[in-house]
């Protein structure tokens, strides 16, 4: 397994969409590739970190909304 | 002179999901939370011409922010009884000294520590969301942060499933360059 592939698999491990079969495939790659172990690494962490964190964001439709609502507030400000 | 501009048609891309994040750790409630960041803005736009300058325009909401979270907590007191706090004293012999042990800090009570920390991990990875290209920000907050499907976003998005993933690794990368500084 090449490294692209191997981060590739790594990251789909983060959404939890890899595979049985790619997930062992990764874990020997990791055996011998310092590189890519630091890159699971950091990629698990930054995982965690943001599960922890229980960041939040505005959905796109909400976020129309109130675009539509602040630019009507803007066009009844200039006048 | 002013050393920061004001600009409104800007303010929804920039800092809506920032205020949203701020206000929603302290109201936890959804609908709530963006009720406040949307008369944040309008309130921004009222007052823009006390915009002076001297800090920058997300510290400036911030600050309107703070006081519409201020108001809808004195709003939601004002309806309900005023708090009481009522500390009794034992006299009798036999249980003098266990109010000792209940004033003792509980260790196993991390909660508010840990809601704090969270929400400076908050802020720490919208500050690190605002640095990515546009594109990667919407594809890793849709895909992290809101927990849509692949298909989905590919579908939202008119990118192709190697389109995203490229995009979601770059994403990562500069994510985890931008929090290790702090937080790993």
């Amino acid at each position: 397994m090449p490294c692209d592939e191997a981060n590739h698999v790594c990251n789909k491990t983060q959404y939890k969409e890899a595979t049985l079969w790619e997930k062992i495939k990764l874990n020997i790659h990791l055996i011998y590739c310092r590189a890519c172990r630091k890159y699971t690494k950091n990629n698990t962490k930054l995982t965690k970190k943001i599960k922890e964190s229980k960041v939040e964001c505005l959905d796109k439709k909400c976020k129309k909304h109130m675009k539509k609502n602040l630019q009507k507030a803007i066009r009844e400000h200039s006048i | 002179m002013s050393k920061h501009q004001i600009n409104p048609n800007k303010w929804i891309d920039l800092y809506s999901d920032y205020l949203f994040n701020y206000t929603i750790s302290r109201v936890s409630d959804r609908e709530i939370a963006q009720d406040l960041v949307q008369d944040t803005f309008l309130a921004g736009l009222k007052s823009m011409k006390n915009f002076k300058g001297e800090a920058s325009e997300r510290t400036w909401l911030i600050s309107i922010l703070k006081r519409k979270i201020i108001d809808h907590y004195r709003k939601i007191n004002s309806k309900k009884g005023k708090a009481e706090v009522r500390i009794s004293y034992n006299d009798d012999s036999e249980t003098e000294g266990d109010w000792l042990e209940e004033r003792v800090a509980d260790p196993y009570d991390k909660t508010a520590e840990d809601t704090l920390q969270n929400a400076e991990l908050g802020n720490a990875i919208h500050n690190c969301l605002g640095k990515l290209p546009e594109k990667q920000a919407d594809v890793f907050k849709m895909k992290t942060i809101q927990g849509f499907e692949t298909e989905i976003i590919c579908n939202e998005l008119n990118i192709t499933a190697s389109n995203l993933w490229v995009i979601i690794h770059r994403a990562r990368t500069a994510m985890a360059d931008c929090l290790k500084e702090n937080w790993f």
